[in-house]
């Protein structure tokens, strides 16, 4: 509490809500906010224009101010923040928010509404975007009296950022933006929420029995997820440590990349659907399995009565809804990611029963003999570009620069691919959209992520689909000069749902072919980027290297062979010792069953 | 194993939060047996919800765990599992009959204790409260007799004994 508050005047300082509203963003850190303008957000607009303290990136589409938002988020930790107006504003955001929502992100989103008066009578640009965002945030807000906006905007940060993050939304009717109220600064920290408080410290003596368990175990795994990635860098610090002290083989699920690092011996590679050949067997073998922050998602677990059917279940989760809600579990721990591992950590040192030392030795040399079947082994033969051989020249080139590279993606193939041959060594340098699978999200995810790291290399691997998705954000990278680099592996398909076709319905290609794609040089140059193709294999190395060179956006399209799948491939329904491997591995396929087909 | 809880949930009373718990339900595809909800403290800052669901325990412990999650949520309780609880429902009957129905109508009432609220030469309506069992053996017997509208506020309930719920 300043002293300033005791010796002002009787009266309290008065000021438009709009001027309320950046205010509380400032006070809350927000140095940047994604959004676009409208009739009902524009006394803010017109707030931002008097201020300095926050910079304001115009999209070109509201759902790419999510998106961006997230990217932002996802690559620094911070909350991320976006403005858009009423109505189709609000609607266009959904899929953001929902996105976020899936994935954890913290965003705070600020909408527009019509005027108090107005509401519930169909005015323009009217939309019931707190009735449509329930379900898509994780919490939501209308603010009908601009004495509220100050606590409300507090409050929302709070939320967005604590516990398991999410999306929270505030809609905002014009008249609280232009009435004046007195502001509040943020509640100190120590000041409980009146009902939200999650537990971060886990409990003890469930972190000395799942210690205990992992002691004993002959095959253990630890299963990490994205929770170790949003309870920030000191949790994959941790996690590295509790790996190498324990001397266990270690998965990352989608969204927890990078909080191992992909060149450790330790690591077994992404585990799931389109996981690593060892890290689904050893997922399916283990005796005892320790999961930090993952949710036991349907892409990791297939079918769900043959998931590790041997095992012990450790599920330590910030979200006590995420513990048996799935799957059953033995141990279940809540709390913050890096808290459980530093109580791990300092459990497994102080428990004096050693561990299974010769029992560790011969389940590695079981891991190492899956290893040897080489799951991501590719023959790149011929003139035609293979789409993994286009990642992995990605992976080894950027890293060549010794620059710190941020990668993004859409949706589909190029997602896996990405995936599983682009190795992440840090965490939060991986933005793609796991659990909701919105095709569209890596080129403003890029963009937040680029606005947030002006140095970094920042680029968005997409297919020739899902880039068309938002592809007017080209426009946002010309405005702001945002060297962001768009890497197609275009095989004119839409190649998942070709993939599934293929596999699952016959090779009825029903509606997966990209017809009538642009010319992709052309549309950089048109969007003040510059324009690259690949079309064979010996030109690919030169197109990376070009693209890395350029100091502006690129487009860089590498035409990659069309009918290639992406294997492994865990079917729907199957388990995971039923995985499929491609054609240049010997074992062979489970089939698909009707059950399985109508999983998605 | 499917089993019933009755669920008591204490909430900000603000706009929106019954439709947060509902869309809950809805959402996740849980099942809503009955539900009530009114303001419980003299400022009119908290509301309690009774809600009575059946699942699975996994479910209904999920059901649970999403419930607590909500923001404006301050507690949960589940009172089936809890302990002995009482639960008690209210219900408005309609009989329209005359004669010979229209005096057993009212005899069997006062067996079951409910009191006669309003009244006409050929209609009564009955208030009645108990738990879910009685109400719906009282409309059984009801039916034959003229029953032709009933209005029920679904269960409320409250553990037995000094074991109390409080923000």
């Amino acid at each position: 509490m300043s002293a300033t508050h005791h010796e002002a005047s009787t009266q309290p300082d008065l000021r438009p809500g709009a001027e309320i509203v950046l205010r509380a963003l400032k006070d809350q850190g927000v140095e940047v906010i994604f959004g676009y303008p409208g009739g009902a957000v524009l006394p803010i607009y017109d707030a931002l224009y008097q201020q300095n303290a926050i910079r304001h990136i115009l999209v070109r589409h509201e759902q790419a101010a999510v998106h961006a938002a997230e990217g932002y988020a996802r690559s620094t930790g911070k909350v991320g923040v976006v403005l858009v107006t009423s109505g189709p504003g609000a609607t266009n955001a959904v899929t953001g928010l929902v996105d976020a929502l899936m994935d954890s992100i913290p965003i705070v989103c600020l909408t527009g509404q019509v005027p108090t008066h107005l509401i519930g009578n169909d005015a323009f640009q009217e939309a019931d975007t707190t009735g449509i965002t329930r379900p898509a945030t994780k919490h939501n807000y209308l603010v009908k009296r601009s004495e509220d906006l100050a606590r409300v905007i507090h409050e929302a940060f709070y939320v967005a950022r604590s516990g398991r993050p999410g999306p929270v939304l505030i809609d905002l009717p014009k008249d609280i933006l232009i009435k004046p109220a007195p502001y509040m600064e943020p509640p100190p920290p120590e000041v409980p929420h009146r009902s939200y408080r999650p537990q971060i410290v886990p409990d003890r003596e469930q972190i000395r029995r799942a210690v205990q368990l992992l002691k004993a175990a002959r095959r253990p795994i630890v299963y990490s997820g994205g929770g170790v990635i949003n309870s920030g860098p000191q949790a994959s610090e941790l996690l590295t440590e509790f790996v190498r002290l324990t001397g266990f083989p270690c998965t990352n699920t989608l969204m927890g990349l990078g909080a191992f690092p992909a060149s450790d011996p330790q690591f077994l590679g992404m585990l799931g659907m389109h996981g690593t050949y060892e890290a689904n067997m050893a997922m399916w073998q283990c005796d005892v399995m320790f999961n930090i922050g993952a949710r036991f998602d349907d892409r990791v677990t297939g079918r769900l009565d043959a998931f590790s059917p041997h095992s012990r279940k450790i599920h330590a989760d910030i979200d006590p809804s995420s513990i048996n809600k799935n799957v059953k579990v033995d141990v279940p721990i809540v709390g913050d990611a890096k808290h459980v591992l530093a109580a791990m950590i300092e459990a497994w040192r102080e428990d004096p029963t050693p561990p299974q030392k010769e029992a560790l030795v011969s389940w590695w040399r079981q891991i190492d003999e899956w290893r040897s079947i080489r799951c991501l082994a590719y023959r790149q033969e011929g003139p035609i570009i293979k789409p993994q051989h286009a990642v992995k020249r990605l992976f080894e080139i950027t890293r060549e620069t010794g620059r710190d590279v941020i990668i993004s993606t859409e949706v589909g193939q190029h997602q896996m691919w990405a995936a599983q041959y682009f190795g992440f060594e840090k965490p939060n340098r991986w933005l793609t959209s796991g659990g909701l699978g919105t095709m569209g999200y890596g080129l403003p995810a890029a963009m937040g992520a680029q606005i947030a790291h002006p140095h970094a290399l920042c680029i968005d691997v997409a297919g020739e689909a899902s880039i068309l998705m938002n592809i007017q954000e080209m426009s946002t990278l010309a405005q702001y000069r945002l060297p962001v680099k768009v890497f197609i592996l275009n095989n004119e398909y839409m190649g998942m749902v070709r993939q599934w076709q293929e596999l699952l319905h016959g090779g009825r290609y029903s509606e997966s072919y990209s017809a009538a794609l642009p010319d992709f040089v052309k549309l950089a140059e048109s969007f003040h980027a510059k324009g690259l193709r690949a079309r064979t294999v010996d030109q690919l190395d030169d197109v990376i290297r070009e693209m890395i060179a350029h100091d502006g956006p690129v487009i860089a399209d590498i035409c990659v062979a069309k009918e290639e799948n992406c294997f492994p491939m865990i079917p729907s329904g199957a388990a995971h010792n039923e995985m499929i491997l491609g054609p240049d591995q010997e074992k062979n396929a489970a089939a698909v069953t009707d059950e399985g087909k109508v999983l998605v | 194993m499917q089993r019933v809880a009755t669920i008591a949930v204490l909430v900000d009373n603000e706009a929106g939060v019954l439709a947060r718990v509902i869309g809950l339900f809805s959402g996740r595809g849980y099942n809503i047996d009955s539900l009530t909800v009114a303001p419980v403290d003299e400022s009119g800052k908290l509301s309690r919800i009774t809600v009575v669901t059946s699942g699975t325990d996994m479910v209904i412990e999920q059901i649970k765990a999403q419930l607590d999650r909500l923001v404006p949520v301050h507690k949960v309780s589940d009172l089936t599992l809890e302990g002995p609880h009482v639960t008690r429902e209210l219900a408005l009957i309609k009989v329209i009959g005359r004669g010979e129905n229209r005096v057993e109508a009212l005899r069997l009432a006062d067996a079951f204790r409910a009191r006669v609220v309003d009244a006409t030469t050929e209609s009564f309506v009955f208030e009645m409260t108990g738990n879910a069992e009685k109400i719906d053996a009282f409309c059984a017997l009801m039916k034959p007799l003229g029953l032709t509208e009933v209005c029920r506020t679904g269960a409320v309930a409250m553990a037995r004994g000094t074991r109390h719920m409080s923000a």
